[in-house]
């Protein structure tokens, strides 16, 4: 009895966290006329795709798809290749000021970007990147969450492999490359995909370096659609579907971590 | 073996720490520490990008403590901070808590409930809305159907704080969730085994051993959505644009408004310093609670 309660409730709460999105995923498959007339119902009654096609014909959505793929992939290669470089830097050598350097990496954590929006702002004016994808790639690439893990992971190897290799005469390039890489492939992965979560995610960044429409990402264009007057939720709902699509992709490579009670919790990169 | 790697160093090994880690100090340097140091310049200016920028002193802080639009803002943040903290932290433990098991199923819900916090939070948004239009809301028509009467979930000002709170922790709970299930799963089993054995019950065990056992994730817990709640902006830019009125305007709005609507980048700068502030104290304070715990133990 005690368990069957305990998986009713679990059953209720699932229904919670699962209603909002399949109820925006079948709201957007109704044709116009179904989205506002009494009585609602859950399923459509005419299926249709009209809103789908009208949000890939209307306006720049393909530009803004592009736009947060390519920001989403590039960001997340600079930020694995920088942040593993300075996690071997400080795991695995020792130089002066190395700890230091550590512990204000970390420290900065508590300065949000909300606090320093203003001056990035004029730095990036200065710098001509306002407008630009790269003024959104480059600036938070350096993530102090990153360089953490990988050094964290990378302390983890041990010294003799890296000795080993330098008494072979390998380069300190070529050992970065040929054993230290190929051994960090799981936190390589972990920074890999909370970068990209966090980009594709991302709002404040784009919000405050882009204004034109041709630079725009999809989480701004979605902010500016429901900033009108005139919401079109058709077109919206279609736009929020197709815009969860690699997220729900990235989840399915996910879950069977959560189902084996590997826990990622914790992570945020 | 520090001193071994040091005296070993060829030419080469010291050099090459410093490639390595050059290209994310560089713009780990550039666009954190000097936009760090660039704001806390910036508050003693009257600065506008118009106008030019002019030292004044001490007078953008004078000025925000008598800015009524800042105390409101700031009380607003306060209240949305003080409910979303604890909720979202005991909800996370009392969804964790069943799930850091094995049992049949667990994992399976462990993914569902993580599902919300893969969106992003303008998603988020546009969904809730979505349910909680007044007229078309599924939510709205669910209550009609029932015989109730329909609520302003937006529209009404203590409505609409209350629809933030919801949404922001049903986005945010499966991320603490996972956290707390990764500290209950580090908790030997033995210790259970043996409470048990001394006829300690189910509310005993919790509170004699898994929350003693859990503090330090919990301060993790408790500090992280303490700086995330005073970040608040993205749901309420999608959900409510600080409405109805000013009733969800909160400090970080204000900030953006002030520097970038109204190219007052100084005093927007000023209230981000004193916002950083505020984070760095609510984080000291529960960090010397815990301390406090500690001693008294």
């Amino acid at each position: 009895m005690n368990k069957f309660l305990k998986y009713t409730l679990l059953l209720i709460v699932s229904f919670v966290f699962l209603f909002p999105i399949l109820w925006v995923l079948l709201s957007s498959f109704k044709p116009q006329s179904e989205l506002f007339t009494y009585p609602l119902t859950i399923l459509p009654h005419r299926p249709t795709l009209e809103n789908y096609v009208n949000a890939f014909a209307s306006g720049d959505f393909i530009t803004y798809y592009k736009n947060s793929l390519f920001v989403s992939v590039v960001a997340t290669l600079i930020t694995i290749t920088i942040n593993v470089m300075a996690g071997y830097a400080l795991s695995k050598f020792w130089f002066r000021g190395r700890d230091l350097i550590f512990y204000v990496m970390v420290g900065t954590l508590m300065i949000p970007l909300q606090a320093i929006m203003i001056p990035i702002f004029i730095l990036l004016k200065n710098l001509g990147l306002l407008n630009s994808l790269w003024g959104i790639i480059i600036p938070p690439a350096a993530t102090p969450t990153g360089v953490f893990l990988a050094r964290q992971y990378l302390q983890t190897i041990p010294d003799s492999f890296i000795e080993a290799a330098r008494i072979d005469g390998a380069g300190e390039f070529k050992i970065f490359t040929m054993i230290i890489v190929p051994l960090a492939k799981p936190i390589i992965a972990t920074i890999a995909i909370f970068s990209f979560m966090w980009r594709w995610n991302d709002f404040l960044w784009p919000f405050i370096v882009v204004s034109a429409n041709k630079k725009m990402t999809l989480q701004l264009a979605l902010a500016n659609f429901v900033g009108q007057f005139q919401i079109n939720w058709g077109n919206l709902l279609a736009m929020t579907v197709v815009t969860m699509i690699p997220m729900i992709i990235v989840f399915l490579a996910l879950q069977k971590y959560f189902v084996k009670g590997l826990t990622a919790g914790g992570v945020k990169a | 073996m520090k001193s071994r790697q040091r005296s070993h160093g060829t030419f080469e090994q010291t050099r090459a720490p410093l490639l390595f880690l050059a290209p994310n100090l560089i713009i780990f340097s550039l666009f954190i520490i000097l936009p760090a140091i660039m704001g806390l310049r910036m508050s003693f200016f009257d600065w506008s990008i118009l106008d030019g920028s002019k030292y004044i002193g001490f007078k953008n802080f004078r000025d925000i403590l008598a800015d009524s639009m800042f105390w409101l803002t700031l009380k607003n943040t306060l209240i949305y901070v003080v409910a979303v903290v604890p909720l979202l932290s005991i909800s996370a433990l009392a969804l964790a808590l069943p799930l850091a098991g094995e049992g049949k199923g667990m994992g399976v819900f462990r993914a569902i409930y993580y599902v919300p916090t893969m969106l992003s939070m303008i998603i988020v948004g546009i969904a809730w809305r979505w349910l909680l239009g007044y007229d078309l809301g599924i939510i709205n028509y669910a209550i009609r159907l029932a015989g109730g009467k329909a609520v302003s979930w937006l529209t009404d000002g203590t409505m609409a704080n209350i629809s933030l709170i919801f949404v922001t922790v049903w986005t945010r709970v499966g991320y603490f969730m996972m956290m707390f299930i990764g500290g209950l799963q580090a908790i030997p089993k033995t210790y259970y085994e043996a409470a048990e054995m001394d006829g300690a019950g189910r509310f005993t065990r919790l509170r004699r051993i898994t929350i003693p056992l859990l503090k330090p994730i919990i301060l993790v817990v408790v500090v992280l959505s303490t700086i995330e709640a005073f970040k608040a902006y993205e749901l309420i830019f999608v959900m409510t644009q600080g409405g109805p009125g000013t009733s969800t305007k909160f400090l970080v709005q204000y900030i953006y408004q002030a520097a970038f609507e109204e190219d007052r980048m100084g005093y927007g700068a000023a209230m981000s310093v004193i916002l950083l502030v505020i984070i760095g104290i609510f984080t000291a304070i529960q960090f010397g609670a815990r301390r406090e715990e500690y001693t008294n133990e």
